[in-house]
């Protein structure tokens, strides 16, 4: 089954040493040993690939798929208690068994790793151009200072840092993220590697960040000639910087083959669901996702056969027997794990056609036009400045930071307003003003009529009944030492819910939300993100709330669960007829869910409209470089795409440029005459209704563009 | 209903989380980790071991606490006086195990109220911030810098009449300032989680989300606290009561026996060495259990296995 993988494979650009894989990996086991009487966790069960030199592969799984363990033990990186089985081949050198010793004179030179997050990837302490230096010295202990310093400084050139001999010196807390994370990749080029392994190199990244950083990957594989092994979870990643593409599921691999084989002639249901459940930001149309139910298998306890099965739609009684092998399907390589893969090519199924698409009720309100349905959220000129304070004694204020600076938006009844943007837009600081209730600087929030700042504490109270929020992170939004019950039931208590009536509600609730009432005695512990982020939504239902506020509900989940809890929430919003909230960074979700979107860059929302106007036509450059950056799960889409990259980074709220925020980063600006661009200098551009409906955009020279 | 996709799937095919998060709970994990850390099981036994023998030991001792043997001043150990007999002719016995319990029931007390004390200062001042904080912390730091030894020293023969209570809020007092600190950090930070926000969104007045989240959730830090708190407030009780300002007489706690074996200590050893091992033993046996518990409760201090 390995040899169907190795023999044959993607574009391969280099014809020089193309015959054999660079990396090979041959029926890699890695098994955790269960501490006490805990039973062994099988992270990693039967991994092979090959990767030649030029070649892109992408890995990807849902976190817990052994992704990322099969290249940590490649990389001889995996704890001594991990059990290694099987072969991994450098040059068909073996590196299985070598001691740690023998492992450091490969790693860095020969295979070489670029990690997930690169805040704590670069030591504090040294200055970045040290670090750089270090890992060539390591390995060139003979090459002169001076020579060191020279490649160091070229290197961060390569990745594209600006001024890199002045930059050399510079702390790694001088930099920002995505500076950080071309610091670390060219870390990992500095010794030309014949593999480069990227374990989620922008996940931690905006996606304009993420597009730069993909641009960097690639201009590393070009100097190097690196093969790169590239393990992410997006999808879109993978349509348009990967070759092969390797799906894991529960430790094994379920379908190999060239991207463009595995995308439009999926065999195999996991990807298909995988597929299937990514939301689409180039479709217009509003399609329910396709959820796979359930959640991955524990690796400690796999039930018996194929992985999947208890969550595939399609399976069979043979499927609960015995573990399918990868077998070929189609051409160059293509091969999957599943009984029915033949079958499913006969019939040419999709996604759709395999699993069961829930529907999703249209809500009722949106039936009238806007301007007749009550408006539920008004918010006119926010703003949130926080004052930068010095000194231990007398503080004395050094500066502000421009977190929230004039925003005005209004949600009606029934609608879903999706807020967008970077990390440090000042998305989280809006909504926690607007759910605080307190007075604004300035501004006004009027939340049904009633304005914050304005009222009682007993009218503030019965405020909060009609505002509930609903946060990121399922870990921490349930009290971990509370029982289901309790955390659903506090809202209603705190409302004074008749007593005798609680468990009913708590059981309704539970049920609405899609879980079994019988786990409300139940810790948050033992229950999945995907689950507890149900619970959380229980908890904001629980006062039948006429506005939900949503910070980034999907973000920390898994593409597959992701899928459920949208279509949890647009089913919701349906029926309840709810007004959503909605803040996230992820534009795919929000094209998903959303009616109307407001782009937020730098405290101010640059452009605002109805969705599919926003998404097709968006005219400020911001949210045109902001749409384009994201990749589309469609390997041929993504590739004929042209995206703008923008240059830099997000600028500190607390020092904005004056006039446009935009201006130093701006595309548009560029093209402009000298003339055109003093009004950008001068003048920060107010929201403009373009045309017709009532897309507005906060730019001088707004111009609408399709960039999907 | 359309929207039970997760229904099928019970919790316990929730991917890979930790085993401990299984139905046993945290406690019962914690619990099953500190029976199987020897030095735990080993503090906990001597610690069992001596509040059996303070309570029970001068029941079954022939002797009553207070009685005088006129016959037998400073008598070595004997069958008659299992640890001898000390100036007065009171058996060394008796006399040592009232004064474990005394120390152990102070010990205890003085350790849960200061920490107490602590966590509700603490979580006050962490949680409201601005001038709240300021007040408490400042009161705080007055207290820290104060000499607690010399001012409890001066205090409490003044307060003397009112019994060994009183003792007992004296010490608290002085025993809570750095751990009110720490509180107040910690819930600094378990202020900005998600629960805390949501409890106070949906209009939870302050102090309900300080009893039922904040405080709960540190009950892991509290209870180490108060734990080694225990060691610490045994070791200012006796060391008061060896100077002469603790426990007075006719009360005797170990400080006060070991003051006075300490004179005759090489002439009469019987008459120190016993509560001076005895005190050992118990701060080290409360040391130990403390620091177990440190360990199983933080997952950064586990060592891999």
């Amino acid at each position: 089954m390995t040899e169907t993988i190795t023999e044959t494979g993607g574009a391969v650009n280099e014809a020089g040493d193309g015959a054999t894989p660079v990396l090979e990996i041959e029926d890699l086991h890695v098994t955790f040993p269960g501490r006490g009487k805990s039973p062994d966790v099988r992270a990693v069960r039967g991994v092979s690939y090959g990767v030649r030199r030029g070649e892109i592969l992408g890995i990807v799984g849902e976190s817990g798929s052994g992704k990322s363990v099969s290249s940590m033990a490649a990389m001889g990186l995996l704890p001594d208690s991990a059990r290694i089985t099987g072969s991994i081949r450098l040059h068909g050198e073996e590196l299985l068994g070598l001691d740690d010793k023998a492992m450091s004179a490969r790693r860095g030179s020969r295979i070489a790793m670029v990690f997930q997050d690169p805040l704590s990837g670069l030591t504090p302490v040294y200055t970045v151009g040290d670090q750089i230096a270090e890992a060539i010295r390591v390995h060139n202990p003979k090459m002169a200072k001076e020579e060191v310093v020279q490649r160091a400084v070229e290197l961060l050139e390569l990745v594209g840092i600006p001024n890199a001999r002045q930059r050399y010196r510079a702390f790694p807390h001088e930099f920002s993220g995505g500076m950080r994370q071309r610091v670390m990749i060219a870390i990992a080029i500095a010794n030309d590697p014949d593999v480069i392994i990227c374990d989620e190199p922008t996940t931690a990244l905006d996606v304009t960040i993420q597009a730069q950083i993909l641009e960097v990957l690639k201009t590393a594989q070009r100097e190097t000639g690196a093969a790169i092994v590239m393990i992410t979870h997006d999808l879109g990643v993978v349509a348009g910087f990967v070759d092969r593409v390797l799906v894991m599921y529960a430790g094994r691999p379920v379908e190999v083959g060239p991207v463009d084989e595995v995308y439009y002639r999926t065999r195999m249901p996991y990807t298909m669901g995988l597929l299937g459940s990514v939301p689409r930001l180039d479709l217009e149309e509003k399609v329910p996702l396709v959820p796979i139910k359930g959640n991955p298998p524990s690796l400690s306890a796999l039930p018996p056969g194929c992985p999947f099965a208890p969550r595939c739609p399609i399976a069979r009684d043979a499927c609960r027997e015995a573990e399918p092998e990868l077998v070929p399907v189609g051409a160059d390589g293509h091969t999957a794990a599943c009984l029915r893969s033949a079958e499913i090519g006969e019939q040419g199924w999709t996604a759709t056609d395999v699993y069961p698409v829930p529907e999703v009720a249209e809500a009722p309100a949106a039936a009238l036009p806007r301007a007749e349905r009550e408006t539920v959220l008004q918010v006119e000129d926010l703003v949130k400045h926080h004052p930068l304070m010095k000194g231990a004694v007398f503080k004395r204020r050094v500066g502000t930071v421009y977190a929230v600076d004039g925003v005005s938006f209004d949600i009606v009844e029934g609608e879903t307003l999706g807020l967008v943007g970077e990390s440090g837009c000042g998305k989280s600081s809006t909504l926690m003003e607007i759910l605080s209730l307190d007075r604004p600087q300035s501004g006004r929030v009027s939340l049904l009529g009633r304005t914050s700042g304005a009222m009682g504490a007993r009218e503030r109270f019965s405020v909060r009944r009609d505002v509930q929020v609903v946060f990121q992170d399922p870990m921490s939004s349930l009290d971990p030492r509370m029982l289901v019950f309790d955390i659903i039931a506090e809202p209603l208590r705190t409302h004074r819910y008749p007593g005798k009536k609680l468990r009913a509600r708590v059981e309704e609730l539970l049920d609405l939300v899609g879980l079994d009432p019988s786990h409300a005695s139940r810790y948050p512990t033992e229950f999945s993100g995907g689950q507890r982020q149900r619970i959380g939504i229980a908890r904001a239902l629980a006062l039948e709330p006429k506005l939900l506020v949503l910070d980034e509900p999907v973000s920390a989940l898994d593409v597959s669960i992701q899928a459920g809890v949208i279509n949890l929430l647009d089913e919701l919003k349906a029926r309840l007829g709810l007004s959503y909230l909605f803040v996230a960074h992820d534009l795919s979700v929000v094209r998903h869910i959303a009616d109307r979107v407001a782009v937020m860059y730098l405290g101010k929302i640059v452009e605002i409209g109805e969705v599919d106007a926003l998404f097709g036509a968006p005219s400020h450059p911001y949210t045109q470089a902001l749409l384009s950056a994201i990749p589309i799960p469609d390997p041929e889409k993504e590739r004929s795409r042209t995206h703008i990259v923008l240059e830099g980074d997000l600028p500190s709220p607390a020092n904005p440029p004056s006039g446009c925020r935009f201006r130093p980063r701006c595309p548009k600006f560029l093209t402009l005459t000298e003339e055109e661009q003093h009004a950008c200098v001068e003048t920060s551009p107010q929201l403009e209704p373009t045309e017709q409906d009532d897309q507005a955009a906060a730019c001088h020279y707004a111009e609408k563009r399709v960039v999907v | 209903m359309s929207m039970s996709t997760e229904r099928a799937a019970a919790p316990e095919a929730g991917g890979q989380r930790a085993p401990e998060a299984r139905a046993t709970g945290r406690w019962g994990s914690v619990l099953l980790q500190l029976l199987r850390t020897p030095r735990v099981v080993f503090g906990l036994a001597v610690i069992a071991v001596m509040t059996v023998m303070a309570w029970v030991g001068p029941m079954i001792s022939p002797w009553e606490f207070g009685e005088r043997d006129y016959a037998n001043f400073l008598q070595p150990p004997s069958p008659e006086h299992w640890w001898g007999t000390d100036n007065t002719g009171r058996d060394v016995f008796v006399a040592t195990m009232v004064g474990l319990q005394k120390s152990i029931i102070i010990g205890l007390l003085v350790a849960v109220l200061s920490t107490f004390v602590a966590a509700i200062v603490g979580a006050f001042a962490g949680y409201f911030l601005g001038v709240t904080d300021r007040v408490l912390m400042w009161i705080t730091d007055l207290m820290l810098v104060l000499p607690s030894f010399l001012i409890l020293a001066i205090l409490y023969p003044i307060l003397r009449n009112q019994g060994w209570m009183v003792f007992v809020g004296l010490l608290a007092a002085f025993l809570w300032m750095v751990t009110a600190k720490m509180v107040r950090g910690m819930t600094i930070s378990l202020k900005e989680r998600e629960y805390v926000l949501a409890a106070r969104f949906m209009g939870v007045p302050a102090w309900k989300i300080i009893f039922r989240h904040i405080i709960p959730n540190m009950s892991s830090l509290l209870i180490v606290d108060a734990t080694i708190n225990v060691s610490s407030a045994i070791i200012v009780e006796t060391s008061l009561s060896y100077f002469g300002f603790g426990v007075q007489p006719p009360d005797v706690s170990l400080g006060s026996l070991i003051s006075v074996g300490a004179r005759q200590a090489v002439t009469h050893p019987w008459t120190f060495l016993f509560c001076t091992g005895l005190l050992v033993l118990l701060v080290l046996a409360v040391n130990l259990i403390g620091d177990g518990l440190r360990d199983a409760l933080d997952p950064q201090s586990k060592r891999r296995s």
